[in-house]
Order: structure tokens, then C-alpha cells, then sequence
């Protein structure tokens, strides 16, 4: 009863398996033909209609407002400049050889080298991290039971403020924080460590935490759709367990691990508020320039601010898609 | 025989690593949390840190004064209305949107990226778009409006993911029988169709009723005079860290839980029904 059939699926995101098709009556189909243009109009109107006004005109906004000026009074006027660009890459005295910017990118480009570098540091901890949790939920966890409970204890931060568990960072890791207290009760170090809270550190352990949880569903999901029978064949051929996990798993959940790794590039590429609260504001990320220039009613900076951020965002997911098809996936 | 038992041992010994590795992860998840909630049942004489100096519930009480923390109570009456309206706008416009995509129609795809962009824009760019737009049209941004329409940009993917899978578990011969005997469209969908989906529907509002909770990045714009809870939250922390936001957070933290608790409660019942 516990070992799942070779159809099984868990069923919660995904195709299960279909059924042969009953065959259709002439009727039934000409019915439905006849309703179906109408009806699936009014069906999806609402939503489209509420994507376009509220995540299709702002993101398209965005561009737009790239090109305009904020004049004197701080109102925004339209034009169409690229000074906003030409500030983004401008660097003073970058041709200046006894500047000691000489040569410098600009802090606007370093912001988003620091963000890209912190993404990719985080993304790959998350997939090393999650990978065996994924891989022991969907292959060594056999009720049904069992892996719904596990998998769903994994998901329960998901489910809770993003913020207080970031806060809750900080009575683990500060200069008498109960990491430092462990440490120096085992006596590892003698002095309480500083760099463990307001440093890099800090910022991407906590990021790893806030958002690992987002990797394991992905792959879970594909590693839960891998057929038994494939691994029963490679097993009955003699084939060694790491073959079978190098030649059949992995690369049957790589789409999984596509996913998450698009997930997390997005997510983190767009993060402000960790920056500050458990980064202690050393490590500033785009988002924090785009908040801090929107404070100050700067817009159209901050909006060829957010263009760049989405840009490379996009050449990111590009390249990701061209390395894995996700489309077994979906 | 021999060479059986060995692979066997061995089988388990790594299932027993892994499970070993699977209660560090919870604890690496859970770890900070749980200190947090230590640390919030503190007397008087507090601090952010262990050891504990003092044991009591005086933070828990200065939580629940007014003055002391702002408008608190306030944000959470507004957290939890717009949450409610963004349950209900979720699960019915992912209803409608699973029984629209059970056939392809033209501009389909279309509209599918378009729902995805919702988990895959970061929310700062969405709330950045939105306040220029509202600030040049003149609009003053309002939690019930402004943050509403993010909001729902944000949940709706999850709703609609869970209802795509419901439909693609779903028997289609149930409503062809009924259409047969001449049910009318809707009765086809109240008698038949919302019978079977209604575990998937109940998901999605909640769903959306914990994601709108805790949405942080896309409101910090739009969200205009009136703060919802998470922005409460974010600007205590940023003047002082004091044991008030560990009272606050493993407060958030238990409701947070708890709604999860209802929503395994509401599925089991639902689904044992049948």
C-alpha cells in the first residue's frame, strides 16, 4: 500500500495522469462550440483587464517615465531625455587620471554588480541546500501521507511575514546573539564574533533562509514526477545508485531547478529591506537606490534605475531558459 | 543473502542521513523564530538577547495598549479587511480563469505570462510603476485601491496555479452528462462543476487571504496615508529593535500558523464530505 504506483502523482501542481479520453458524442462537442467564444470572454475579462491597470501600465510606465524630467516645482514633465541614462553611467572624472574616480564605474552600476554578486551567491546556496531536501521528500519518503506533512512543513515560513523572520535574525546573530554565546561556550572563538550581524554575512544568510524554501517546491515537483519504472529499469540492468541519480534524476529535474533558480533570481534582484535590517545598510542593492531616489520624489531616475534592474533581469531568465526547457515542466 | 542485507543496511543508513539533514534544515528555517518567541515572554526588565533577565508578559500587554506602538490595532483591522477582499477577488477570479483555460483560445498564452509576471516582477518595480502612474493622473494612493490592485497582481498566480491543477484532475464527462439532460450553463456550475472544485477554491482564497497578510515590498508605495500591518511593522524596526517587535512578530507568526491550521481543518472537512 505504501509504494506508490508507477502512475503515482502527488498531485498538487502539474498534470496527473489522463485518463484515455471518453469518447465524445457529436452532440456534446457541437454543444459546447456553441457557447464557448462568449463565455470564455466574460470568463477572463475581469482579471485582464486588472493585470493591464495594475501590472502591464505600471511596468510600461516605467519606460515611459525613464525619458521625462522632474522640473523645479519637483513635478515630473514629459520629455524625451536620456539624461536619466547618461546619469546612470556617468561617472565624475572617470576620464581623469588624478581623480581617484579615474576609471570607475558608476555607483549605479556597482549597486547593481554588488546585487547581481549577492544573487548568485544566494542562488547557488539555495539549490545546494535544497536539492537533497527536495530529493529526500520526492525519493526516499514513500507514503503519500508522509511527504505532504514534511513537504508542507518546509513551506509553513512561506506562509509567515517575510519581515519578522528577517528581524528574528538579529537575537541569534549579534555581538551577544546566541550564535556568539555558542560559539564561545564551546570555545571556539574568545572574543564574540562581530561580523556576524549588519555584514555581508548576515545579509545573504538570512536571505538563503527567507527564500530556499522556493527552490524546494520546484524541484520536488519534478523530482515526484520522475516514473518508478525508469528507475527500476536502470536498477534491473545493474546500473550503480549515482548513475542512475547523474544519467535519469538529474537531468529529468533540471527543469525543476530551472524554476527555482528563476524564482530566486527574481526575488532577490528586487530585494530592498533586507539590506537594511540585517545587512545594517553596508551592502546597498538596487531596490535601495530606487527607494531612496523615490523618497526624495526623484522618478525619473529611479525609473531608468528600475529599467536596468528589469533588463538584466530579463537577460538572466533568457539565459536560464536557454540553458534548461522548462516547458516539460509546464 | 548476505549482499542483500549490506545494501540494505546501507539504504538505510543514507535514509537516515537524510533525515538527519532534513531536521537541521527545519531548524535552520524554524531556529531564529523560535528564539524570537523565547525572547518576546520577557518582565519589564528586558533585552534583545539571551540570557533572559526577566520572565512575564509585559511586552505582550504593551503590545495590546494603544499609543505605545502607534496605530497599530489600526493597521491590523486595515491588514485583515484588505486581506478578506483579496481572498474573495482571488478565488473568483481564479475560478473563472481555471474554467476559461481548460481550452485554448486565442491570446491564451498571452495572458498566461501575463498572470506568471505577477510572482516574476519584483514587487518594487510594480509599486514604483503604480505611484508614478497614480501621481501624474492626480490620484491620492489608498490601501483600499491602490494596494488592492497589487495585491491581487501578486496572489492570483498562486490561485490560478491550484485551480489549473484542479481542472486538470477534474472529470469533464460530470458536466457533460448534466448538459445532457438539459442543465442550463449555470446550473451546470452551481450543481455540478463548484461541488467538485470547491476544495480548490477554498485553497486559493486562502491562499491569498496569508499572501495579502504579509505583502511587504509591493504596498510600501501605494499604500497612501493609511499603513497596512507589514509597513507598521517595517517602520518600528527601522527606529529601534525592542522586545515589543518580538511580542509583535511571534503574535503575526502564531496567527499565521493558525490560518494555516483552519485552512488544513476546512480542506480535510471539505474534502472528507465527499
Amino acid at each position: 500500500m505504501d509504494r506508490p504506483s508507477p502512475n503515482f502523482h502527488p498531485g498538487l501542481i502539474g498534470s496527473a495522469p489522463q485518463a484515455p479520453a471518453p469518447p465524445k458524442t457529436g452532440v456534446g462537442i457541437i454543444k459546447r462550440r456553441r457557447g464557448t467564444g462568449v463565455y470564455v470572454t466574460w470568463l477572463v475579462a475581469p482579471s485582464t483587464i486588472w493585470l493591464i491597470l495594475f501590472l502591464i501600465v505600471p511596468l510600461l510606465s516605467i519606460i515611459v517615465f525613464s525619458f521625462w524630467q522632474i522640473n523645479d516645482q519637483n513635478v515630473m514633465v514629459p520629455n524625451f531625455t536620456l539624461v536619466n541614462y547618461a546619469e546612470y553611467f556617468h561617472t565624475e572624472g572617470f576620464f581623469d587620471p588624478s581623480s581617484d574616480k579615474f576609471l570607475t564605474l558608476s555607483s549605479n552600476i556597482l549597486t547593481l554588480w554588488t546585487t547581481l554578486r549577492l544573487t548568485m551567491e544566494v542562488m547557488v546556496i539555495c539549490l545546494l541546500l535544497a536539492y537533497p531536501i527536495a530529493y529526500f521528500l520526492a525519493m526516499q519518503v514513500k507514503a503519500f501521507k508522509w511527504q505532504l506533512a514534511l513537504f508542507l512543513m518546509c513551506m509553513v515560513p512561506f506562509w509567515t511575514s517575510y519581515l519578522i523572520r528577517t528581524v528574528a535574525w538579529v537575537p541569534m546573530l549579534g555581538r551577544r546573539g546566541l550564535v556568539n554565546k555558542f560559539l564561545l561556550w564551546i570555545g571556539i572563538v574568545e572574543k564574540p564574533l562581530g561580523f556576524l550581524l549588519y555584514s555581508e554575512f548576515s545579509l545573504t544568510l538570512a536571505l538563503v533562509q527567507l527564500y530556499v524554501v522556493l527552490c524546494i517546491g520546484p524541484i520536488f515537483f519534478s523530482l515526484a514526477k520522475i516514473d518508478n519504472s525508469i528507475l527500476e529499469a536502470a536498477r534491473d540492468m545493474g546500473a550503480k545508485p549515482y548513475q542512475i541519480f547523474r544519467e535519469i534524476i538529474l537531468p529529468l529535474s533540471l527543469p525543476g531547478v530551472a524554476i527555482g533558480m528563476i524564482f530566486i533570481w527574481v526575488m532577490i534582484m528586487g530585494e530592498f529591506a533586507t539590506a537594511g535590517l540585517v545587512g545594517g545598510g553596508k551592502m546597498a542593492l538596487v531596490g535601495n537606490s530606487i527607494i531612496d531616489l523615490m523618497g526624495t520624489g526623484q522618478y525619473p531616475p529611479a525609473s531608468s534605475i528600475a529599467l536596468m534592474l528589469m533588463l538584466t533581469m530579463m537577460i538572466g531568465v533568457f539565459i536560464i531558459l536557454k540553458l534548461v526547457d522548462i516547458r516539460k515542466q509546464l | 543473502m548476505a549482499r542483500w542485507t549490506a545494501e540494505r543496511k546501507k539504504k538505510a543508513w543514507i535514509k537516515t542521513l537524510f533525515s538527519g539533514y532534513y531536521i537541521l534544515f527545519i531548524i535552520f528555517i524554524f531556529g531564529p523564530m523560535f528564539a524570537m518567541f523565547v525572547l518576546s515572554f520577557q518582565g519589564r526588565l528586558a533585552g534583545t538577547n539571551f540570557p533572559m533577565r526577566s520572565y512575564g508578559f509585559y511586552w505582550w500587554k504593551k503590545l495590546i495598549e494603544p499609543s505605545v506602538v502607534g496605530d497599530m490595532q489600526g493597521a491590523l483591522l486595515r491588514s485583515i479587511i484588505l486581506a478578506l477582499i483579496v481572498m474573495v477577488i482571488t478565488a473568483v477570479f481564479s475560478t473563472m480563469l481555471g474554467m476559461a483555460f481548460r481550452k485554448k483560445f486565442v491570446g491564451s498564452g498571452l495572458l498566461f505570462y501575463m498572470i506568471m509576471s505577477g510572482i516574476m516582477v519584483p514587487g518594487i518595480l510594480i509599486s514604483l510603476g503604480l505611484a508614478m502612474v497614480l501621481k501624474v493622473l492626480g490620484i491620492t494612493p489608498t490601501w483600499w485601491f491602490s494596494a488592492l490592485g497589487v495585491h491581487v497582481i501578486w496572489t492570483l498566480p498562486f490561485g490560478f496555479l491550484i485551480m489549473m491543477a484542479v481542472f486538470n484532475r477534474f472529470d469533464h464527462s460530470l458536466e457533460e452528462a448534466a448538459r445532457d439532460m438539459g442543465a442550463s450553463e449555470w446550473t451546470v456550475f452551481k450543481e455540478v462543476t463548484l461541488p467538485l472544485i470547491l476544495p480548490g477554491v477554498v485553497a486559493a482564497g486562502l491562499f491569498g487571504f496569508t499572501l495579502s497578510y504579509d505583502e511587504f515590498a509591493r504596498t510600501t508605495q501605494v499604500a497612501g496615508e493609511f499603513n497596512t500591518l507589514p509597513l507598521d511593522i517595517y517602520a518600528s524596526f527601522t527606529q529601534r529593535i525592542r522586545p515589543t517587535i518580538f511580542a509583535l512578530g511571534t503574535g503575526s507568526t502564531i496567527f499565521s500558523i493558525m490560518l494555516i491550521g483552519l485552512f488544513v481543518l476546512v480542506y480535510t472537512l471539505i474534502f472528507r464530505r465527499k
